[in-house]
Formats: C-alpha cells, sequence, structure tokens
C-alpha cells in the first residue's frame, strides 16, 4: 500500500515529528511504500541542516536524511511555509538575495500542489500534528 | 471505514470528545501522543471513552503509552494495544485515516 | 498535475485564526488544491468556526487580515463549506455571526448560492466518511 505523510510540526517541539518517523519507518519495515513525506506548517524546520542538537539526542533531521536514502522517500518542504520560516535551498536563496541557504540533504522545497498530489497518489494519507 | 487518531490529552483539549461524538458506531480510534491519557483508567473521561468502547473500536500505541510512565493494566478494559507496525496496519486496513489535531 | 484522477477531499478546519497559523495556512491549501479539480469539501468544527465570524479587524494586532480571502472560496469553486451547528452552539453564534460565502452556480443561470451549510452532527459524520482524503488543520 502506498502512504503519503504529512508532517505538521517542528522537531524537537512537538513529538508529530517522531510519530511521523516511527510510522514511516514500520511502514516500510512492513513492506509498504511511501510515496512521499510533505513538511507544511513549522514541520517544514524538519528540513534544516543547521540543526546541532545535544550529542546524547536524537538527530531528527539527520534521521530523515539517512531514511530518505536508504528507501529513496521523496522528502518535500512547502515552499510557502519555508519561505516564512527561513528556510531555503540554493535556487531560493538566489532568487531571494539571502546570502545563504540551510536546507538539509534529502529534502527539496516545492510548492503546495505536492501535497494535495500525494493526497491523490497514495492509497492512505495521514497526518501528524498540533 | 474510518481510523481516527488523537494525540491530545483529553485535558488539554477536546479532541478526544470532538472526535467520540463524530466518529461512527465502528470506527476505529487510536490515542497517541499525549492521546493516550485518554485511554486510562480513573479519568473523569473513564466513562466517556467506556461508553465508546462499546460501538468502537478503541486502541492506544503502547510506546507513547510507556514513554509516560503508564503500563497496559492501567488502560481501560476493552482498549487495545498496538506498537507502530500495528499502526500502520490499521491505517491500512481502514478505507480512511482522520486526524483529531 | 494528475487529472485523470477524482478524489473527494475534505479539510478539516478546528482550530480559531491569528492564535496561530493553522488556520491561514489552511485556508492556502484550500485555494491551491482548488487548481487539481478533486471534489473538495471544507468543514469547520470547534474553534474552527471562529475562522469565518465576520467583522473581524486587524488593525490592532498588526497581522493581516485574511478574512476575505474565504470569500474568493466561490470562485475557485470550492462550495461546499460545511459549518457544525453544535459548535455554533456552544459558543452562542448562529449562521448570522459568520461571513455570507457565496458561488455562482452556473446551472442555474449563475445564481448566487450559499456555499455555507449548517450541519448537524449526523450530516457531519456521514460527509466525513464519504470521504478519500481527510486533511485535518
Amino acid at each position: 500500500m502506498k502512504f503519503g505523510i504529512l508532517v505538521n510540526e517542528g522537531p524537537y517541539q512537538h513529538q508529530s515529528s517522531d510519530s511521523a518517523y516511527m510510522f514511516t519507518k514500520a511502514a516500510l519495515e512492513n513492506g509498504h511504500e511511501i510515496y512521499r513525506v510533505f513538511f507544511y506548517h513549522d514541520g517544514v524546520n524538519n528540513g534544516t541542516r543547521l540543526t546541532v542538537p545535544p550529542q546524547d539526542d536524537r538527530h531528527i533531521v539527520n534521521r530523515w536524511t539517512e531514511l530518505g536514502k536508504e528507501h529513496n522517500l521523496d522528502l518535500v518542504v512547502c515552499i510557502a511555509a519555508a519561505q516564512r520560516r527561513g528556510l531555503l535551498d540554493e535556487n531560493e536563496a538566489k532568487r531571494q538575495g539571502k546570502d545563504a541557504n540551510n536546507i538539509a540533504e534529502g529534502f527539496r522545497i516545492s510548492g503546495l500542489g505536492q501535497l494535495i498530489e500525494a493526497g491523490i497518489q497514495s492509497d492512505r494519507l495521514v497526518v501528524f500534528g498540533d | 471505514m474510518t481510523l481516527h487518531t488523537v494525540n491530545k490529552s483529553p485535558f488539554d483539549r477536546n479532541s478526544l470528545e470532538s472526535c467520540l461524538r463524530l466518529a461512527r458506531p465502528g470506527h476505529s480510534v487510536l490515542l497517541f501522543e499525549d492521546g493516550i491519557y485518554g485511554a486510562l483508567k480513573g479519568t473523569r473521561f473513564e466513562q466517556l471513552v467506556t461508553e465508546a468502547v462499546k460501538s468502537n473500536s478503541i486502541y492506544v500505541l503502547l510506546p507513547d503509552l510507556e514513554a509516560r510512565g503508564m503500563r497496559a493494566d492501567k488502560v481501560i478494559d476493552g482498549i487495545k494495544t498496538v506498537d507502530y507496525a500495528g499502526f500502520v496496519n490499521l491505517a491500512a486496513e481502514n478505507t480512511r485515516v482522520q486526524a483529531w489535531l | 498535475m494528475t487529472e485523470n484522477v477524482t478524489k473527494k477531499f475534505l479539510y478539516v478546519n478546528r482550530k480559531a485564526p491569528y492564535g496561530t497559523i493553522y488556520a491561514l495556512e489552511s485556508l492556502e491549501v484550500v485555494l491551491i488544491g482548488a487548481a487539481f479539480e478533486q471534489d473538495v469539501s471544507v468543514a469547520f468544527i470547534d474553534d474552527g468556526v471562529y475562522q469565518l465570524k465576520k467583522d473581524q479587524s486587524t488593525d490592532g494586532i498588526g497581522m493581516k487580515n485574511f478574512s476575505p480571502t474565504y470569500n474568493a472560496l466561490g470562485d475557485y469553486e470550492v462550495t461546499q463549506i460545511y459549518v457544525d451547528k453544535e459548535s455554533l452552539d456552544e459558543r452562542g453564534l448562529t449562521a448570522d455571526d459568520l461571513m455570507n460565502l457565496v458561488y455562482e452556480d452556473e446551472d442555474d443561470d449563475y445564481a448566487e448560492k450559499s456555499s455555507i451549510s449548517i450541519v448537524n452532527r449526523d450530516e457531519l459524520a456521514k460527509l466525513m466518511e464519504q470521504q478519500d482524503v481527510v486533511l485535518s488543520f
């Protein structure tokens, strides 16, 4: 079965990113497919590579990157929500005249249409948020 | 059939109450994250949830329960415990998943 | 864009505006989603009904008043808007407290019609059960 995942909250602040990760991992381990993980609202902060958690804590951003690499996941950050919250990739940084970008490896920035498309293409859309 | 998910403590938000008000008989409800507090015996929501168990399948995510210092024997009779794989199965078995954020 | 699949999408709004960004960013999803020509419904339940309160004026809080955007939903062919009656009742609100959201019915000589239906719990539960995708905010 194909799952779409929506993550609406940022890392560390709220458990929803952890829950979404555990769900995604369990789905993959049980032979399901993940069509896309879409990050919205503060969820876009799951995609910043500047995150530096304490050494004894989980690294939520890297964990998504690694799971993404292992399973070729489509990790998509909403562009409108990302711009509001200061998350940019190289192209966006250039376009907006900013001196840096901060998107983590394995994530891409795209429009809200990607969320709707995930709803259309997935068998189930599962929402994690506050 | 619908899998409803509730991740809020019933003491903090009305997600559980709204979910149970609008879930149809036969629907499944999964309590996870802070939602697990709604699954416990001895709270002022016990009666509401005990009533709901008669018409809905109610599940609680064991890892979230244990993380919060609670054990399965504290859970209201009739509520089943699941792990993340069980959560995935419930999402797959039902036609849709509706989150009560 | 995917053209050949039509699914029933329901957007469920249960949060009040301004205190958090959920209401505004949910509306942005509904507007973008309208371009995909799916069968779209929007429900307002619990504090979500406050999103449709008329006379919003944000001059004093330094935030953009996005409530006029709900008026555009009709133009985007989002015409099935459901408001939970119990949530209105609990909050001492009636239909008169809400914005008048309308659309032009092209099958009825472009007559202006209300997009809002006030529904009871059975109607709402039934609506939810008909959906393919439920997006909650």
